[in-house]
């Protein structure tokens, strides 16, 4: 049975329809400032601008405040509403795409961090095409897994998924161009090291992202494609 | 200025219109960046205005005690569901409300329950005004043999009220209170005995609403009804809370899970534990009630 956007309104109690309501929208407003913490990150690391990162470090707080408090939210549900068939998928996705958003933001402050570091020592920022290739995908598959979520768009997440492929890809040749710099010029290595820190942290979103594609993915199809191929997504999405 | 450099400045140009683009993508999900995740939504008993205080209850039939040392609080436009195995005394406590066990041979009561600060069990309260204002629903629906209308106006009637106008008004206003109005607008003058179990007990909730009680006490409510029935009295109890102080008595956990603000957990004739829903149904503090909300003994 396909879910289309207003599957989860409609209950007899009412209040039920907007507690689910309510955890969606919380969700997009903590997706919202995830995203926000990832583009001010990456800014300021291609600019060498410390206070934009050392604001992007701080919005952390806000967003493991938003982790608890949609955690909390969704305990609740279940606890007092025994949620069943969509709706109890609704709230199992939720919870663990709450989880994935966390880990980005995690890893956006590590790399707001490591922008610190690299501005502090402000010397030529060589590597920094790498991650700023890298940096527009990821942060546009956090986007468009969010966008997925908010409009139960599986076609959307199927992209989503196809995309950490390609990061995947571009994050091997960005490694191997880093290693040529540090065997040109080892003076270089303790720079590039924190270039590779923060390649690796983008490469860890883009997985998030896809996780956060594959509850939605869960959550409407109703089957559970975590360890899914591509290929078997694809086959998935077209039942 | 190297290569390197040069990029760097087209980039920084890029990303910046990137970061405007997140802002309206944001936007776009109908979310504001500057929301801040609401507080724990948990209700506290020390914040609420009370409706009744039941102090020190012993409650015995013959030589058996029934309720042991009750003290609890009801708050105003709260629902309170109380819970616990058969014969826990949940129903002998939610009958004390009205003085329902005036009416059993050889029930003998001690303590106090205070009815916005009036002990009702004092020598000179009129019990049948007392029971105009802690209305009572029973398990089974019990509409009188007569009219919709009449049921409804009943209670009115009673109280002397004979304008139609007043009657008309006020029906209408208990139906629509009792979501049952649209269902039941053409057919006022038919038997309530041809209505459905679900309608009946929302007829019944009606007829104990219009005369305008400030508490109503539902004695398993639901429990002879199907669960969309169930659904319908559940939503409609949420709904009655804005004006009237609700407890309900439940043998359906879930139920009470659902409905209720605060939860009571009885067992053997003592309250065990008292608190909002939301905290008793998630982190108990007391081991029997996790023993029987969780499904371990009761």
């Amino acid at each position: 049975m396909e879910l289309d956007i207003d599957a989860h309104s409609g209950h007899i109690s009412q209040q039920f329809n907007e507690e689910l309501e309510g955890i969606k929208s919380h969700l997009m407003a903590m997706g919202g400032v995830v995203e926000k913490q990832l583009a001010d990150a990456l800014t300021a690391l291609n600019d060498g601008d410390t206070d934009l990162a050392e604001r992007a470090r701080r919005s952390d707080e806000q967003i493991n405040r938003w982790e608890i408090s949609i955690e909390e939210q969704c305990t609740r549900i279940l606890a007092r509403r025994q949620p069943a068939a969509s709706d109890l998928r609704l709230i199992v996705s939720i919870s663990r795409a709450v989880n994935d958003l966390e880990r980005i933001g995690d890893e956006a402050a590590r790399i707001a961090a490591h922008a610190i570091t690299l501005a502090e020592e402000g010397e030529a920022p060589r590597g920094y095409p790498e991650t700023r290739h890298i940096g527009t995908l990821v942060r546009e598959m956090v986007s468009n897994a969010l966008n997925a979520f908010a409009r139960y768009d599986t076609d959307l997440a199927y992209r989503v998924a196809k995309a950490d492929e390609q990061i995947d890809a571009e994050y091997k040749t960005a490694m191997r161009t880093l290693v040529t710099y540090m065997m040109e010029d080892p003076r270089s290595i303790s720079r590039i090291l924190n270039v590779i820190w923060v390649l690796r942290s983008l490469e860890r979103i883009g997985d998030h992202a896809r996780n956060i594609a594959q509850h939605l993915i869960y959550m409407v199809k109703g089957i559970n494609v975590s360890h899914s191929s591509l290929q078997q997504i694809e086959k998935t999405l077209q039942i | 200025m190297d290569l390197a450099t040069s990029m760097n400045t087209a980039s920084m140009k890029t990303t910046s219109m990137n970061t405007t683009s997140v802002n309206t993508k944001a936007n776009a999900r109908g979310v504001s960046l500057n929301a801040l995740p609401a507080e724990s939504r948990t209700l506290n008993l020390e914040d609420e205005t009370l409706t009744l205080a039941v102090k020190e209850l012993n409650l015995f039939y013959g030589d058996k005690q029934a309720l042991h040392g009750i003290n609890m609080r009801i708050p105003k436009n709260r629902v309170t569901a109380f819970i616990g195995p058969s014969g826990c005394g949940k129903s002998t406590l939610l009958r004390c409300f009205n003085r329902m066990n005036d009416l059993v041979d050889q029930c003998h009561i001690d303590g106090q329950i205070l009815l916005e600060d009036n002990n009702i069990y004092e020598r000179a309260v009129d019990v049948a005004d007392l029971r105009r204002r802690v209305g009572m629903v029973f398990q089974k629906p019990n509409p009188f043999p007569k009219s919709i209308y009449e049921n409804v106006a009943y209670g009115l009637r009673i109280q002397g009220i004979k304008k139609k106008r007043v009657l008309d008004e006020t029906v209408e206003w208990a139906l629509r209170s009792a979501a049952l109005w649209d269902e039941v607008k053409d057919r006022l003058h038919e038997s309530a005995l041809g209505m459905s179990g679900g309608q009946q007990q929302r007829l019944v909730i009606a007829r104990t609403v219009a005369v305008q009680p400030e508490v109503l006490l539902l004695d398993e409510p639901a429990s002879a009804l199907d669960p969309i029935s169930t659904l319908k009295i559940e939503e409609l109890i949420h709904e009655l809370k804005k004006n009237f102080t609700i407890v309900i008595v439940t043998h359906n956990m879930q139920q009470a899970a659902r409905v209720s603000d605060y939860t009571a957990f009885m067992y053997m004739g003592e309250l065990i534990e008292f608190g909002a829903t939301d905290t008793l149904f998630t982190t108990p503090k007391k081991k029997q009630t996790e023993d029987y909300i969780t499904g371990r003994y009761g």
